[in-house]
């Protein structure tokens, strides 16, 4: 039994240790090529700079784990998967109508879907989910700053949105308990209500 | 007991040198072309921080650790030995006979691939080694020639591949935990979503 935990507690350690020395190459700025790192930060800190995308994100994983099985996990997929559709339809320079409008629309109808507790099937929740994905990727995917690397961005951008997905599911642990349900809904409505008020900004 | 107190000095060791090895780049200010480390340093260092080729590298390898030990031995050695390949013929020829785009689409069908975790052939899983790391590969080998560097970098590109692809795979593999593998496929999606956002930026 020991010989098999030793290497398994080994090997974690290995890739923790490499994970974060592939991590801890990004600040050195060490390369002689400019704003690579730069492109990086401003892609992990943009998701987290608007609180419209904030407030749906952390509503996908909220969503996700009311749900359960295999939907904790199939919407954080889904999601940067069409996010990405969205930035690419963007980058082509195809328009999407109502982009604000359609951001704003996924705060109040996820935070609904949170707040009721609501279990459509599976393909529903994901299409829901799939639908407003490309309305954030559209106007949040194309911004980048002038001299910075594109893909760099880009990788920030989807690991800052995986990762608020993650806050969502990780949040969402607390459905277990009964207080922990009525805390959940609660945390819906206050996105749902948040959603009317970018909705309000959105036609203002 | 023993093993337990011996398992935990040995993480804290691990824990003091990944944090002194955070810090070490940040005070050396080491990129290899600059500290004049030589060709093969300046191999390795390309593969560890230059994104568009770690990303596949890393895919490729959670690819393999999913499609079990024969997909990924022959993963080992196929990447491995046409990423060289390609590099040699690229450093040869002097141009690219494919535009960078198609990296792109190796990030796409990869990252696709490994959120999908279809169970695949080894053959299979080699035939889209082969062709990453002949792709990959052989932009490396033009980039080389081009910069009037020497070949011997492209025996560090592979070293690091080995040994990147050896402890992923290897780690990959050794997950039994459901949600393990599901975290593995969620990393997969978000390097299909990069691809598809990368290649947005490639058409703009």
């Amino acid at each position: 039994m020991k010989r098999f935990l030793i290497p398994s507690l080994y090997a974690y350690e290995v890739l923790l240790a490499l994970l974060v020395l592939l991590a801890s190459a990004l600040p050195a700025f060490a390369h002689v090529q400019q704003g690579q790192a730069q492109g990086f930060l401003t892609g992990l800190s943009h998701p987290i700079s608007g609180l419209d995308h904030v407030l749906a994100m952390i509503a996908v994983g909220l969503w996700g784990a009311q749900l359960g099985p295999p939907a904790v996990w199939l919407l954080p997929v889904t999601f940067p998967m069409m996010m990405a559709f969205g930035g690419f339809f963007g980058l082509l320079g195809i328009p999407l109508p109502g982009v604000e409008v359609g951001i704003a629309l996924s705060a109040v109808l996820l935070g609904l879907m949170v707040a009721r507790e609501a279990k459509p099937p599976l393909i529903v929740a994901g299409a829901i989910v799939a639908f407003f994905a490309v309305f954030h990727g559209h106007a949040h995917g194309t911004e980048l700053p002038p001299g910075q690397s594109a893909m760099l961005y880009s990788i920030g951008f989807v690991i800052a949105t995986g990762c608020l997905h993650g806050i969502g599911v990780a949040i969402g642990v607390v459905h277990k308990w009964p207080a922990g349900r009525v805390a959940l809904r609660c945390s819906g409505a206050v996105v749902a209500l948040a959603g009317v008020g970018f909705l309000w900004s959105a036609f203002a | 007991m023993k093993v337990r107190v011996s398992i935990a000095s040995k993480s804290c060791g691990v824990a003091l040198g990944v944090v002194a090895g955070v810090f070490l780049p940040l005070s050396v200010e080491a990129h290899l072309v600059t500290t004049g480390l030589g060709p093969l340093y300046d191999g390795i260092s390309h593969v560890l921080l230059s994104a568009d080729d770690l990303l596949p590298i890393l895919a490729m390898s959670m690819l393999a650790g999913l499609n079990g030990p024969a997909a990924g031995r022959r993963t080992l050695f196929g990447l491995t030995g046409a990423w060289l390949l390609g590099g040699l013929a690229g450093y040869l020829f002097e141009q690219a006979l494919l535009p960078g785009t198609m990296t792109c689409v190796s990030f796409l069908v990869l990252g696709g691939l490994t959120a999908a975790d279809r169970r695949l052939s080894p053959a299979v899983v080699l035939g889209i080694a082969v062709a990453v790391g002949l792709l990959h590969g052989w932009l490396n080998g033009t980039g080389i020639a081009e910069a009037q560097r020497e070949p011997l970098g492209l025996a560090g590109i592979g070293s690091a591949i080995f040994v990147l692809v050896a402890i992923v795979s290897a780690f990959v593999m050794s997950m039994h935990v459901g949600w393990m593998r599901i975290a593995v496929r969620v990393a997969g999606s978000w390097v299909a979503a990069i691809g598809l956002l990368m290649l947005g930026w490639s058409l703009r």
